[in-house]
């Protein structure tokens, strides 16, 4: 029998993954079933896409406002520094399941625990993004008569936006490649097919991978573009 | 309160597990337990098997890893140097560990090998445990392996609920769920899902349609059916909370069959079995007879809601069982 399925037995090819992603394929413990194919992919890259959406927007929702606070008052150093590293160590699948007895399993409880791990980076860069701008800049500004807002969001940011993004960038990798561990959870994304290796078969683990990989991929590129559109011209004109 | 001490105790057991894992990952092969000569016992030393190093695998949940402590401690006390490796992921993983050597043998389910290995679907999996073994040991035999006679106890998956739900509903069999279960949610482990010997089946042979299925870890499947966030879960009927919370859970009849159930058999190689002689089956054999449904159903109590480590489990069982002294 074995060798006719979709066997987990087998090594994967690269050659098998890429058919797994477009065509459905046999597996042996499904009853017949087909399983994978582009219907499927699609449908799990979203899920992926949306979690890691959310995850990041909730994590950029806590992590920049402190951030930015902390970095433009220049305090704080040990909260943001600190408290950003503390948080890289915090075991995610410990935290789903510590969460699913209080608010359950599901999207609410992925997206927190994704964006416990999109904290870290956000806080930590945006904290440092700020306080690396030139003091003497700061204080030219303040000497205009800028206000206190002003020469955070005129003089500050701006200059911040390649540390900034840096730490957005790194969360978004983290947590897109993190979010394969929602089917544990009740929310079905590519880990789907990396988790069960049983139905999906090896080619269907590094069809998983691949396309995971091929996301991170592309959200970086994204990210990137995002970035330079963001850098002031004076900045990219330094730096050359 | 109820929900925090859950709580807790879910996070604790995730953790507990996980530390476990690292424990046995660290030590895994490199840990060569010395034996221990075991006086009074069934199981009797013999110097020669000194010679031969074993290496016990199993898959990386509690109830494997009890059984992976049993027989490895079985087979020290036979007098065999024994190595363990009782964090391997899945059946895939223990099969392909077993095929390249690195380990001696691991305890397999019978009908799991016999629906993941070698393809055969549920309906045809032997019910009785003697005939799914025979089957199983000739196509592992196939496949250049071999295996040894099963266990008293089997396991299989189970749909569950809670005990007041099943009440409401009138639910004693899984076919008293037909036109009720569109009502229903249902969790299970992620492959369930797909899985024909799962979900998928009881689509197929039950015609059951349910509101929603939410895959889930195995450790949190108790938790969502406590949290009233699926009516119904997909549980094993090895399961510790069936026993220790006799009166809060129970298991639907599986009627029609469609969950096969899977006695224990321990996979090997005819190489390795040849090498260390007879006293290895002998001993593995001997050593799972007194492990009944209740008795398994206790181990994994100790282990999973008392927080045992396996080790202490197996050697708590083979002393009260009277194999070693």
């Amino acid at each position: 029998m074995i060798g006719l399925f979709l066997s987990p037995l087998l090594p994967a090819s690269i050659g098998g993954a890429i058919e797994f992603i477009f065509e459905p394929q046999s597996s042996n413990v499904t009853g017949g079933k087909k399983v994978g194919g582009f219907s499927q992919v699609i449908e799990l890259t979203i899920t992926q896409l949306e979690l890691t959406v959310l995850a990041l927007g909730l994590s950029m929702l806590v992590a920049l406002p402190v951030g930015l606070f902390l970095g433009h008052r220049g305090t704080g150093e040990l909260l943001a520094v600190g408290l950003g590293n503390a948080g890289r160590a915090i075991p995610e699948l410990a935290l789903i399941a510590f969460m699913a007895a209080a608010i359950g399993v599901g999207l609410l409880n992925v997206t927190i625990a994704l964006a416990v791990l999109g904290i870290p980076p956000i806080l930590t860069n945006t904290f440092v993004g700020i306080r690396q701008v030139d003091r003497a800049t700061v204080e030219a500004a303040r000497g205009i008569g800028m206000t206190e807002p002003e020469v955070l969001f005129k003089v500050e940011v701006p200059l911040a936006i390649p540390t900034l993004m840096t730490g957005i960038r790194g969360a978004t990798i983290n947590i897109v490649a993190t979010a394969t561990i929602a089917p544990l959870a009740g929310v079905l994304t590519l880990g789907d097919f990396i988790i069960n290796r049983n139905v999906y078969g090896s080619n269907g683990v590094l069809a998983g991978a691949i396309l995971v990989a091929l996301l991170a991929l592309a959200l970086e590129f994204s990210l990137a573009g995002l970035q330079r559109l963001l850098t002031s011209k004076g900045l990219k004109l330094s730096a050359a | 309160m109820r929900i925090t001490t859950k709580g807790g105790r879910a996070a604790a057991a995730v953790l507990f597990a996980l530390i476990l894992t690292l424990g046995v990952a660290a030590c895994g092969s490199s840990n060569d337990s010395s034996s221990s000569e075991g006086g009074g016992g069934a199981i009797a030393s013999n110097p020669n098997n000194g010679k031969v190093t074993l290496t016990i695998g199993s898959k990386n949940f509690p109830e494997q890893e009890i059984l992976g402590e049993v027989y490895a401690q079985a087979l020290q006390a036979a007098g065999y140097k024994v190595k363990k490796a009782l964090n391997l992921g899945s059946e895939t993983v223990a099969l392909q560990t077993l095929k390249s050597g690195q380990i001696s043998g691991y305890p397999e389910y019978a009908s799991t090998a016999l629906t993941s290995f070698f393809g055969i679907e549920p309906e045809e999996v032997p019910a009785a445990a003697q005939p799914a073994y025979e089957k199983a040991k000739a196509e592992f035999e196939k496949e250049g392996l071999t295996a040894f006679p099963p266990t008293p106890f089997a396991s299989a998956n189970a749909v569950g609920t809670l005990k007041k739900t099943a009440d409401k509903l009138g639910l004693k069999t899984i076919s008293d769920l037909t036109g009720k279960s569109e009502k229903l949610s249902l969790d299970g482990s992620p492959e369930c899902r797909q899985r024909i010997d799962c979900l998928a089946g009881l689509e197929k042979y039950y015609q059951l349609k349910f509101k929603s299925f939410t895959p889930v870890d195995i450790g949190l499947r108790y938790t969502v059916l406590e949290k009233g966030q699926a009516d119904l879960s997909i549980l094993f009927t090895t399961d510790a909370q069936l026993s220790a919370e006799k009166d809060k859970f129970v298991i639907l009849e599986d009627d029609k069959e469609v969950f096969p159930a899977g006695n224990v058999i321990f996979v090997t190689k005819p190489s390795v079995a040849k090498k260390a002689g007879p006293d290895y089956e002998k001993t593995i054999v001997e050593v799972q007879k007194g492990l009944t449904l209740p008795v398994m159903q206790e181990l994994d109590a100790r282990v999973e809601l008392e927080k045992q480590s396996p080790a202490k489990a197996a050697a708590a069982y083979l002393k009260e069982a009277g194999y070693t002294g």
